[in-house]
């Protein structure tokens, strides 16, 4: 990152490094970076640090630093937090991950089978479908809910796990991405040598294309996994029984009712934190697939 | 500067409740008033209840245990503004909504006029147990019809005045028994540094609740639909008396249930509070330093020598319309609503104040609180229970009421500025759907 001391002619600075940058902008640019990372992650410190006070220290203490016994206040509310009702939470926690977890591996299957076969084979009005698979990206989710909850209703589906987890299943933008990197990273020479040595278009398409689109994989997943972790206007109207609850929509129950019941506001609190903690794990394993996968994608 | 308005506009709403009701989508709408039989099926029965009540499913385990033949399951959800009452509607339009489900009496016109309940009038027992409710409960769930039980009451939340007797008594300061004195009262308590109330823009249901003390009334059923007047005379009189405080900061403004309120009681800087007999339990985990230092009186009057109060909150538990079993969830909701031992686990668990007479029984109702200084606070309730009007009716409109005026009171809560109006704020916006 350092700035070239040799001077280098307009032609090669564009192709060797890009434009040299004053320091100002850099400055600027650091400033404003640095104004946005404090904007978004106040919230969550602020979270962590509420997370690690009694019911009634949240009001007394200052907001955005540590009780001296902090430590032992929050591993008390995390045990309280698990066990309360019996452990209901958990319960939630793991239906978050069942519907997250296997709707974005299904998903994303789903989608790069999809986008890979708009990309890859010639069919008649082959651009119209794409173009329909298009359109719902523009269509959000909580439009659909109440159709949904409508069909499911027929077939009596509503209030099961399958109501929640076969609409999840869905991914449009996923369609969109898989067939870009597709198209980009999977040459059609490839698949030309692959049908010679006499692979099925199945077998290719596991063993070399999924290969070649993985970054645009795990970019769909993680896209499709926060998309389906933070869904909470579906499993509302879906969902009666919480049992079946993920964990969004555990928290926005309890947080209704913390008028009635003043202690759930600390459960609310620490639940909202560990709720968060798996999204920032999955997000810091699979970083460096997302950037280049989305950039991939971004470029074309 | 202070408006008056003289003229009240009304705004009648509704096209008409029968029209309505032949709109919706759920279960046979029989137009006709008056109950349809009520047998009891044959074999056993398997029962739904949406609920969000915490503990409520143990409490219905009492149920199940004696009655083998109705199993009642609970699901919980949301409160209902947050979502199980729009779930509900969607449910009621599918025609699979569960057997029961818990509506407060604010949104039981709407259910009503939607053709979302069953009538249970028929049903043994259920016309007979009117002399065990409260009065006042048990006319928001016939709606002043004839042959007609909508609703079975569960919870009320009789109104009276937390205050801090320590405060008052360092001050000198007389608690005050009038809404008169009640305001010469917070000028006293402003220059004491504190706050007489916090004005709760927020709850437009508290708000409804003084109305209702003052003899007010929002809607009211007429024969070809509903009216809604939010400008009569005792509405104005209260807008107008909360507005007087407004502009001479003597109450807060305040976000209410946030954590800077709950801050502002535990140091001491909120003095009095006029709210449900649920807000002990409030009061008790947002201060728990100040515990000792409150103490009950009824609510403040508008004319010496009354005793008015009123109610905020409180639910009732509903048949909803398509039900295959009305009979058994007539029986279990009748059941849950009056049994002493349910009642006593519901209070326990989920913090109910029974809507029935013998709820003031229970044991738990008897003893002294040390929060409160030792005083037997719900004795005070249980007497506001007795003085609610029984009069005073909700309207099928209440969420969208509820968004309109304090829409109003926020546009008007513009700290600094002299429009500070929750008179405007009922003014301002008729009512639609």
């Amino acid at each position: 990152m350092s700035t070239p001391t040799v001077p280098l002619s307009t032609a090669e600075k564009i192709h060797s490094r890009g434009p040299r940058e004053s320091v100002m902008s850099r400055a600027a640019a650091m400033l404003i970076m640095g104004v946005f990372t404090l904007y978004f992650l106040t919230p969550i410190w602020w979270l962590l640090v509420t997370s690690t006070k009694a019911g009634g220290e949240i009001t007394r203490t200052a907001p955005l630093w540590f009780t001296p016994n902090s430590i032992s206040t929050f591993f008390a509310n995390l045990i309280e937090l698990f066990q309360y009702q019996d452990g209901l939470f958990i319960k939630w926690l793991a239906n978050s991950a069942l519907y997250a977890g296997a709707g974005a591996l299904l998903g994303t299957i789903i989608a790069a089978m999809c986008g890979y076969a708009l990309a890859k084979y010639e069919f008649k009005r082959r651009e119209i479908i794409f173009n329909v698979v298009l359109s719902g990206v523009l269509v959000p989710a909580t439009a659909l809910a109440l159709p949904l909850f409508l069909i499911f209703s027929e077939v009596n589906l509503t209030n099961t796990y399958w109501a929640v987890f076969l609409p999840s299943l869905v991914s449009p933008f996923g369609v969109y991405l898989a067939r870009i990197y597709a198209a980009a990273s999977v040459p059609d020479e490839l698949l030309e040598a692959a049908r010679l040595d006499g692979a099925g278009e199945l077998r290719t398409f596991f063993t070399v294309s999924t290969r070649l689109m993985a970054p645009a994989l795990v970019t769909i997943f993680l896209f499709q996994f926060v998309a389906i972790w933070n869904n909470f206007f579906l499993p509302l109207i879906m969902l009666r029984d919480q049992a079946l609850f993920p964990v969004t929509l555990g928290l926005y129950a309890w947080n209704s009712q913390i008028s009635q019941i003043p202690e759930l506001r600390t459960y609310v609190i620490i639940g909202a934190f560990v709720s968060i903690v798996p999204l920032i794990i999955a997000f810091l394993g699979l970083q460096r697939f997302w950037s280049s996968g989305l950039s991939a994608g971004s470029v074309k | 500067m202070r408006m008056h308005h003289g003229k009240t506009t009304a705004a009648v709403v509704m096209v008409s409740a029968l029209a309505l009701a032949g709109c919706s989508g759920g279960g046979d709408s029989s137009g006709a008033p008056g109950a349809a039989a009520c047998e009891p099926s044959n074999g056993p029965v398997e029962l739904t209840y949406t609920a969000w009540v915490p503990g409520m499913d143990q409490v219905v385990e009492l149920w199940n245990e004696e009655n083998p033949d109705i199993q009642v399951t609970v699901q919980t959800g949301p409160n209902g503004n947050a979502g199980t009452y729009r779930n509900f509607f969607n449910q009621l339009q599918a025609g699979n909504a569960p057997d029961l489900g818990q509506i407060e009496y604010d949104a039981l016109p709407n259910f009503r006029v939607q053709d979302g309940l069953e009538n249970i009038a028929a049903c043994e027992g259920i016309a007979e147990a009117s002399d065990q409710f409260i009065d006042w409960t048990w006319s928001q769930v016939t709606f002043g019809e004839e042959d007609a039980v909508y609703a079975v009451p569960q919870d009320s939340g009789p109104m009276a005045m937390f205050y801090r007797a320590d405060l008052f008594e360092q001050a000198g300061i007389e608690v005050p028994t009038t809404w008169e004195e009640y305001a010469a009262a917070a000028d006293q308590i402003r220059g004491e540094g504190g706050y007489i109330h916090n004005f709760q823009r927020a709850d437009v249901n508290w708000f409804a609740g003084l109305v209702w003390q003052a003899g007010g009334q929002w809607f009211s059923s007429e024969d070809d639909g509903w009216e809604v007047n939010l400008t009569g005379e005792e509405s104005m009189q209260v807008a107008e008396y909360w507005q007087g405080l407004l502009e001479d900061d003597l109450v807060s403004t305040v976000p209410s249930f946030s954590d800077e309120w709950n801050a502002s009681i535990s140091q001491g800087e909120q003095w009095t509070w006029v709210s449900a007999v649920w807000g002990t339990r409030h009061l008790q985990s947002a201060a728990p330093d100040s515990a000792g230092k409150w103490a009950v009186a009824p609510m403040p009057q508008w004319e010496e020598g009354q005793s008015a109060a009123s109610n905020w909150g409180g639910s009732t538990t509903a048949v909803l319309k398509g039900s295959d079993h009305p009979y058994e969830a007539s029986q279990f909701a009748l059941w849950l609503n009056t049994d002493p031992e349910a009642l006593a686990l519901a209070n326990e668990l989920g913090g109910l104040y029974p809507a029935a007479t013998a709820g003031a029984d229970l044991e738990a109702f008897s003893g002294k609180s040390d929060f409160f200084g030792g005083q037997v606070v719900y004795d005070v309730f249980a007497e506001a229970t007795q003085n609610v009007d029984p009069e005073f009716t909700w309207g099928p409109t209440m969420t969208q009421t509820y968004t309109d005026v304090s829409d109003g009171f926020g546009e008007a809560s513009q700290v600094n500025q002299p429009s500070w109006r929750p008179s405007s704020a009922l003014n301002s916006k008729p009512l639609s759907r």
